[in-house]
């Protein structure tokens, strides 16, 4: 399938559609639009991953899309009710693999309200000031795509130097870049290592300056206004009946974010704003997306700066496994060892729904235990699942290249779609 | 939120609705209430409408799969008020050929999550306006999260490289699917006698201490 970016389709400029015959005759001649039916993706860049749009055409005006998804479908709600509760771990990173921490925390928070436990302060610490962190990685790739699929390809080229970063951080906690594998149950795999909150503090001094150019290059550049104002309009009742959330539900004028609202972790000592959209459209979503990192800055530096000392993960050794020097000496250590990687802990009967904000939206875990050491069942609600079934009616009547604008302004990522 | 307010809750919720609620519970400071099934369209309607509870916005429906109850599936709404900042889940009983009634036209986000529960566990939606497959594969066959189908699923596909095309085939594993059951010694081991378990027993039967 081709697609070309036209500026003009934004600013109402009639443009004809590729099924509609120009005739070279003269402007007397009729020219005839026959609606038809095109198949965007499933392998399409601006798809943002195997999206597969099945859309009614009249000439380039979108007058009904159906996405069909589930082609990165894994089963991972199923693959989870197979394994320990230790082990489903990684399987949280690779859902929405642009923000594997925040996956990882809505799972976790849910194991420890059912074995009703908490974390120790530090490691709160530790996985909010990570939570930060990887809502900005977040918020790089979704504002630097999203451009590049209204024409600017700049700002993916400069942000992915600053995501870089920031996975370095990633690596140096956790050892992987990507999938981190690093919450527990209970607290953090490895505390940080020494000098990590140093090179954070630093980053959060040069980061500004990066945040800067992003915003001359974008918040009002011509083009880029064209391309987003008043495009994929979504009023405050519709993000409400369609379980709209995050920056889709805030870009809509909610003022809601459950890291005010519901705060888990330390989230209440924090302080920061949550910005609000007035229009509802692509651009306000971006606006939100753009303040949202600063106010994640502010949330990092004060976790630097209020860092506890103390352990990183729950003393409990029922829960968390001893420390690789007790077990060369304790045997008591050993089993809680050996017991904790084969059979794992068990976890009482009940069941709980545990939700975060994650840099999309609400990302929750229902969970449900039988009391032994699997998962009864572990539903995964992902955010962009509901967003993306609004795509209908956000893109109706908009022109096909406004489409992928709105699929950009959803930050849509098919690993925690499809599960 | 306090586990009394959500009681309390539960209880005004309770009056409310009146016979078709079957058991309100408060478990892990969460709120949950099952109810009939033909009554899921006026519960939800009144819990959104209800100045008392507002429930605006449908996070999520899902169902569980038990195979051992008579009505082998539950489906669970999770609700969120805006307005009074509260959470709580509505279930109800089903089985593989009751159709339950469907939310859509209360909130429209139900659309896809019925199909998805439609998809993965066969919960049949009546008066869902486009009942199809979502996640699974274009004419896959069975629920794969029931619990009685098996994880390794039964068909995998391949490109054949004489048809030129995708073919599916029946499931071959090269090395059989191993599920260790680590439920054992420690807490589960009682009342077993292992061999040799015997001679710690005297003659009256009685474990020695």
């Amino acid at each position: 399938m081709s697609m070309t970016v036209s500026t003009e389709s934004a600013t109402g400029v009639v443009t004809t559609g590729p099924g509609a015959p120009i005739s070279a005759s003269g402007p007397e001649t009729k020219t005839q639009i026959k609606p038809y039916t095109m198949n965007f993706g499933p392998q399409h860049p601006a798809a943002h991953g195997v999206l597969r749009l099945v859309m009614e055409l009249n000439g380039e005006v979108v007058e009904r899309c159906d996405p069909h998804i589930g082609l990165l479908h894994r089963g991972t709600e199923k693959l989870i009710e197979y394994k320990t509760y230790i082990q489903a771990v990684p399987y949280f990173d690779r859902l929405d693999y642009v923000s594997p921490m925040c996956m990882e925390h809505a799972y976790v928070l849910g194991i420890e309200n059912l074995l009703q436990i908490k974390a120790p302060l530090r490691a709160q610490y530790i996985r909010v000031l990570f939570s930060e962190i990887t809502r900005i990685l977040n918020h790089i790739l979704s504002i630097t795509t999203g451009a590049l699929d209204v024409g600017a390809i700049t700002p993916a080229l400069w942000g992915f130097e600053e995501r870089e970063i920031l996975m370095e951080f990633y690596e140096r906690v956790s050892g992987a870049r990507l999938h981190a594998n690093y919450f527990r149950p209970g607290g953090v795999a490895w505390d940080i290592p020494d000098g990590l909150l140093d090179d954070i503090w630093a980053f959060t001094e040069r980061f500004p300056k990066f945040m800067d150019d992003l915003e001359s290059l974008l918040t009002e550049n011509r083009i880029f206004k064209q391309r987003t104002v008043d495009i994929g309009i979504v009023t405050k009742e519709q993000a409400l009946d369609w379980a709209f959330t995050g920056p889709m539900l805030r870009g809509s004028g909610v003022a809601w974010d459950l890291r005010k609202s519901q705060p888990y972790e330390v989230y209440d000592r924090m302080e920061f704003d949550v910005p609000v959209g007035l229009t509802g459209d692509c651009w306000a979503r971006y606006l939100v997306r753009m303040e949202e990192m600063k106010q994640s800055l502010r949330i990092i530096r004060q976790c630097c700066k209020e860092m506890p000392a103390g352990p990183y993960k729950i003393e409990d050794r029922k829960v968390s496994p001893p420390p690789r020097g007790e077990m060369k000496r304790s045997m008591e250590a050993l089993i809680h060892h050996f017991k904790l990687f084969t059979e794992g802990f068990h976890v009482p009967a009940g069941e709980t729904y545990t939700a975060i904000e994650a840099p999309k939206g609400e990302f929750g875990v229902y969970l449900v235990s039988d009391g032994t050491n699997k998962p009864y069942r572990c539903k995964i609600r992902a955010p962009g699942f509901a967003h993306l079934q609004g795509l209908d009616f956000m893109s109706k009547g908009h022109m096909l290249a406004d489409a992928v604008a709105n699929i950009a302004s959803m930050d849509i990522v098919f690993g925690e779609i499809d599960r | 939120m306090s586990e009394q307010a959500l009681k309390e809750l539960g209880d005004v919720i309770a009056a409310k609705i009146g016979g078709d609620v079957l058991k309100v519970e408060v478990k892990l400071g969460e709120l949950m209430v099952t109810v009939k099934r033909p009554a899921i369209l006026a519960v939800l309607t009144a819990l959104r409408d209800d100045p008392d509870t507002r429930f605006e916005q449908l996070t999520d429906i899902t169902a569980v799969d038990y195979p051992d109850r008579a009505e082998r599936f539950e489906v669970v709404y999770q609700l969120l008020s805006y307005t009074h900042n509260r959470r709580m889940r509505v279930k109800l009983a089903t089985d593989e050929d009751t159709p339950v009634p469907s939310a859509v036209s209360v909130f429209s986000a139900a659309n896809w999550f019925e199909r998805e529960a439609w998809d993965l566990f066969g919960v049949f939606f009546e008066n869902h306006p486009d009942l199809r497959r979502i996640l699974t594969d274009y004419g896959f066959e069975g629920h794969p999260f029931r619990k009685d189908f098996p994880l390794t699923g039964y068909v995998e596909a391949r490109y054949d490289e004489d048809q030129k095309r995708v073919i599916y085939e029946p499931v071959r594993l090269t090395q059989d699917f191993r599920a260790f059951d680590f439920l054992s010694p420690w807490e589960g081991m009682t009342n077993v006698m292992l061999p040799g378990d015997e001679k710690a027993a005297l003659q009256d039967g009685s474990k020695k201490p």
